[in-house]
């Protein structure tokens, strides 16, 4: 109750070698994971990568196998669900139908017996917070499915909670309500000061949303870091196919003066660094990094070079959107801000890149995602 | 220490633990009723047919040896039989319409098959007995048509017409659930495929609909066998079904061995009909479901 | 002309039997008002004299009342017994939830004169013959698989991820239950108990067996007034149960579509 007295401030969540096994099947695995207060952490991954399994652990929805939870240092592993005081959005928002829009916002403060003037009164509140003041007393099948998401997040959110958790919210909704519900959720992050964790397999969202993304993958975290981190700087070939647009040379390499030269295609294509560790690596390319030319002397000084033919051409108004499948199968894509003619499909060309936008790492045999 | 983490819940669950690891305990005070009030009694007759009055297979052999009571068997048969085929015939064009009828329609279509059940049974009963008796309202028709008055009552025709009346929702919910799940554009497409619309109802819509059938014609033909109020008031000597010779056994003669044989039977005929029936009835169509 | 034929053929054919269902018992209605003491149709003259007798007679309306009693403790041991059973059934899933379900539900098909004499039996051992503790455990029982078929529909199409949701707003397990779980099933619930009072005031075959002078049941009552004599009264309380399930529908399908607009 003394919740409400004090504007709530974000919990710190600390996750410590937490698993989550079903029999054999190890839906987590050992995983660590830190999370600021106030902080907006999204969970991204595909289906089955553990980042539900993650969210209902702190929710208290399963119970731990092995590991620790711990809410500002207290640890929640034997908190029942309904006294953790954690606000969760579901992807199939979960409203009670029998219940009007007013009432399932008040559910969570009749549950705390929050007495009824401050019960109506943080109602109304919050569903000002969500546009949904003129909605109280319909029920949730008589509105939209945008409508009945942001019911979900004011019911979540009624009562304070130090985190709120969402699965996938926006999912099932279509692109254009998706977008502005993006916007809005990051409003009211920034209104209540809550920690905010977000589960979603959409990467786009992940980066518009977050201050940082968790990628999972196969029950662990392959990395965590802001969105610029994950894009420019993967540590692992999954989390850069998963984050963004690329294309990934492979081929045998050697070290030649502190740095990792490839052989493709018969031609030397240069890292700016040796490879980390044993084993086989690739080249990962951003499409923005990568040029393509009609004359292999357009390109730059320096730079990497493989010629290709041209599958893919499209111009863009703010610039031009190229595919080059080089011989052997493999397809570079490249954007370009300009270019002095719009190079046809079907034609000879050349792609180039600097040896310092080379992303070198481990091959882990994770096929393209997206 | 992180081992703690693997006990289930916290002190406010604790009195639900048991509950939500084995939600099956929930049943157990149903179970226990029905233990006590079904299988206690059942066991008690299955008991007695074998040792009353003395151990053996006495009552079996005396029940197979009695031409009366193999009459009445066979009876039994043959009445659920016609009762079913009855209700298949009368339920399946009813539960079409139904299954095509707009929603208003539809709930008139449904109260007339639900409201005779829910009158009494008896009172019922006394219905088919002033419609069907010698001076009821049938035989006043017919005498008035110039012809001469039919014997309902205390017939197998009589007993036939009050169980297929009484049995009738049995037959056309299951049926009524299945039609509602056919597409009728199936038939439409047969039709366009050049098939006589008769043809396409016994190729496309009938076999679409066994399901439904099966289910239907097992539970009446079962609920049937065990009739008993029906046929002791709509029926005469030439139309006594096996449950009244068990309570003639049992309350007249107070001879609780052959009483006994007679409903071990009586059971042994609905379970194994049960059972015989079950692989024609789809999963999805299963009679607990659909009946009511 | 080929389209319109089947049509008029298929109506024709449900107005049958949509009469032949319901006109029978439309008969009893007028027997009520006979002015003499026989069962022919149609009657002459109009009189109250049998639902006089109804209500005046101590062994017709006595029944009565041990078949109004018997009927509502079933009807709340029953819906009761028979929820919690559903919930367990649905919660527990799997193979040995299918079995158990199938048990509760084999009274409806065990026939009731075998039924009836095992209870008989078993009753004179325990001395329930003629009690109302006989009937109403005897009743209960016969109800139970209407409850538990209810109640299991309404649950199949509820959504467990509901109680999930209430969790995470704070609520116990139990306080999940009464706020969201119940009020949703309770449309099966009721349905459920509706039909088990209907079974047990219906109850004949059973009650025949158990019965006693001391504690009758209505429909044992009108079964040996039948058996014994031309009793218009039983014509009068026929009328009288129609009339009442008639209202009791009623108000149910009005109740229903109100809250059907509503949401």
């Amino acid at each position: 109750m003394k919740d409400f007295a004090t504007k709530a401030k974000g919990a710190a969540i600390d996750i410590k070698g937490v698993s989550k096994h079903y029999g054999r099947f190890k839906a987590l695995d050992d995983v660590d994971l830190q999370i600021q207060p106030g902080e907006f952490m999204s969970f991204l991954g595909p289906s089955g990568s553990g980042k539900t399994t993650t969210l209902n652990l702190i929710a208290g929805f399963t119970d731990l196998t092995r590991g620790e939870i711990r809410l500002d240092e207290r640890s929640i592993g034997n908190t029942p669900a309904h006294k953790r005081n954690i606000g969760v959005v579901f992807q199939h928002y979960a409203l009670f139908p029998h219940m009007t829009v007013a009432k399932n916002v008040a559910y969570p403060l009749q549950q705390r017996r929050v007495p009824k003037p401050a019960r109506e009164a943080a109602v109304r509140e919050t569903l000002a917070k969500v546009q949904l003041q003129d909605f109280a007393h319909r029920y949730p099948s008589e509105l939209s499915g945008g409508q009945q998401q942001r019911v979900a997040l004011a019911r979540a959110m009624v009562f304070d909670p130090s985190v709120l958790l969402m699965d996938e919210p926006l999912g099932a909704l279509d692109k254009k309500l998706r977008e502005f519900l993006q916007l809005e959720i990051k409003r009211i992050h920034r209104e209540l000061g809550s920690t905010f964790v977000y589960v979603t397999h959409d990467q786009e969202e992940a980066l518009v949303l977050s201050d940082r993304i968790a990628v999972f993958n196969k029950g662990k975290i392959e990395q965590v870091g802001t969105g610029m981190e994950l894009y420019t700087k993967p540590r692992t070939l999954f989390v850069g196919q998963f984050i963004g647009e690329s294309s990934v040379l492979r081929g045998a390499h050697v070290e030649d003066g502190g740095a990792a030269v490839f052989t493709i295609n018969g031609t030397p294509v240069r890292a700016a660094r040796p490879a980390a560790g044993e084993g086989a690596h690739v080249i990962l390319l951003r499409p923005e990094t990568v040029s393509v030319h009609g004359a292999a002397s357009d390109a730059p000084e320096g730079a990497n070079r493989l010629t290709g033919t041209v599958t893919e051409a499209l111009y863009l108004g703010s610039g031009v959107k190229y595919e080059v499948t080089i011989p052997g199968g493999t397809v570079i894509s490249a954007r370009m801000a300009n270019a002095e003619r719009l190079l046809t499909i079907g034609e000879e060309a050349t792609v180039a890149w600097q040896p310092q936008d080379s992303i070198l790492l481990a091959d882990d045999g994770s096929a393209a995602q997206m | 220490m992180s081992n703690s983490n693997t006990k289930p819940d916290g002190a406010a669950r604790l009195g639900w633990a048991g509950v939500r690891r084995h939600p099956l305990l929930l049943v157990l005070p149903a179970l226990v009723l029905l233990i006590l009030i079904m299988a206690v009694p059942l066991i008690t007759i299955i008991a007695r047919s074998f040792i009353d009055p003395v151990p053996g297979l006495g009552n079996y052999s005396w029940f197979f040896s009695h031409k009366l009571n193999l009459i009445v068997l066979w009876r039994t048969f043959v009445i659920s039989f016609w009762v079913t085929i009855s209700c298949v015939l009368v339920a399946y064009p009813y539960a079409f319409a139904m299954s095509v009828a707009g929603p208003r329609l539809r709930l008139i279509l449904v109260l007339c098959v639900l409201v005779p059940f829910w009158v009494s049974g008896v009172v019922r009963t006394l219905a088919w007995v002033i419609i069907l008796q010698d001076t009821g309202v049938i035989n006043q028709f017919v005498i008035w048509l110039g012809f001469d008055k039919l014997s309902l009552i205390r017939t197998q025709l009589g007993v036939t017409i009050g169980m297929t009346q009484v049995l009738l929702p049995f037959m056309v919910m299951p049926l009524f659930a299945v039609m509602r799940g056919i597409d009728l554009r199936l038939i439409e497409a047969a039709k366009s495929l050049g098939s006589h619309p008769v043809k396409a109802f016994f190729q496309v819509y009938l076999p679409l609909s066994l399901p439904g059938v099966f289910a239907g014609a097992t539970i009446v033909f079962i609920l049937a066998l065990g009739f008993y109020i029906t046929p002791l008031l709509l029926g005469g000597p030439s139309s006594t079904m096996l449950s009244t010779l068990v309570q003639q056994q049992v309350m007249s003669l107070l001879n609780w061995g052959r009483g006994g044989a007679m409903g071990v039977i009586l059971l042994v005929a609905t379970f194994g009909f049960l059972a015989l029936a079950s692989p024609f009835m789809r999963r999805k169509y299963d009679i607990s479901g659909g009946s009511k | 002309m080929r389209r319109i034929l089947p049509r008029i053929l298929l109506g024709t054919i449900c107005v049958l039997i949509a009469l032949w269902l319901v006109a029978p018992t439309l008969v009893v209605v007028p027997m009520s008002f006979a002015e003499q003491k026989s069962l022919v149709f149609p009657p002459s003259g109009f009189s109250l004299q049998w639902y006089e007798n109804f209500f005046t007679n101590k062994q017709w309306y006595g029944s009565l009342i041990v078949s109004l009693k018997v009927a509502l403790i079933v009807a709340l041991l029953a819906t009761v017994l028979g929820t919690l059973a559903a919930i367990g059934i649905e919660r527990a899933k799997g193979r040995s939830a299918g079995i158990l379900r199938a048990i509760l539900i084999t009274p409806i098909i065990i026939p009731g004169v075998v039924m009836a004499i095992g209870i008989y039996a078993v009753y004179l051992d325990t001395r329930l013959v003629g009690t109302l503790t006989g009937y109403v455990l005897a009743h209960t029982m016969l109800a139970l698989p209407f409850v538990v078929i209810a109640v299991g529909a309404s649950l199949s199409v509820f959504d467990a991820r509901l109680e999930t949701a209430a969790a995470s707003l704070g609520a116990s397990r139990l306080s999940a239950f009464f706020t969201v779980t119940l009020p949703l099933i309770l449309p099966g619930i009721l349905s459920g108990m509706l039909f088990a009072f209907v079974t047990s005031f219906d109850e004949v075959i059973v009650s025949l067996f158990i019965t006693s002078p001391q504690a009758t049941t209505l429909p044992v009552r009108i079964f040996a007034s039948i058996t014994r004599d031309s009793d218009p009264t039983v014509a009068a309380v026929g009328s009288l149960t129609f009339l009442a399930t008639t209202i009791i529908i009623g108000a149910g399908l009005l109740v229903g579509t109100r809250r059907g607009r509503s949401k």
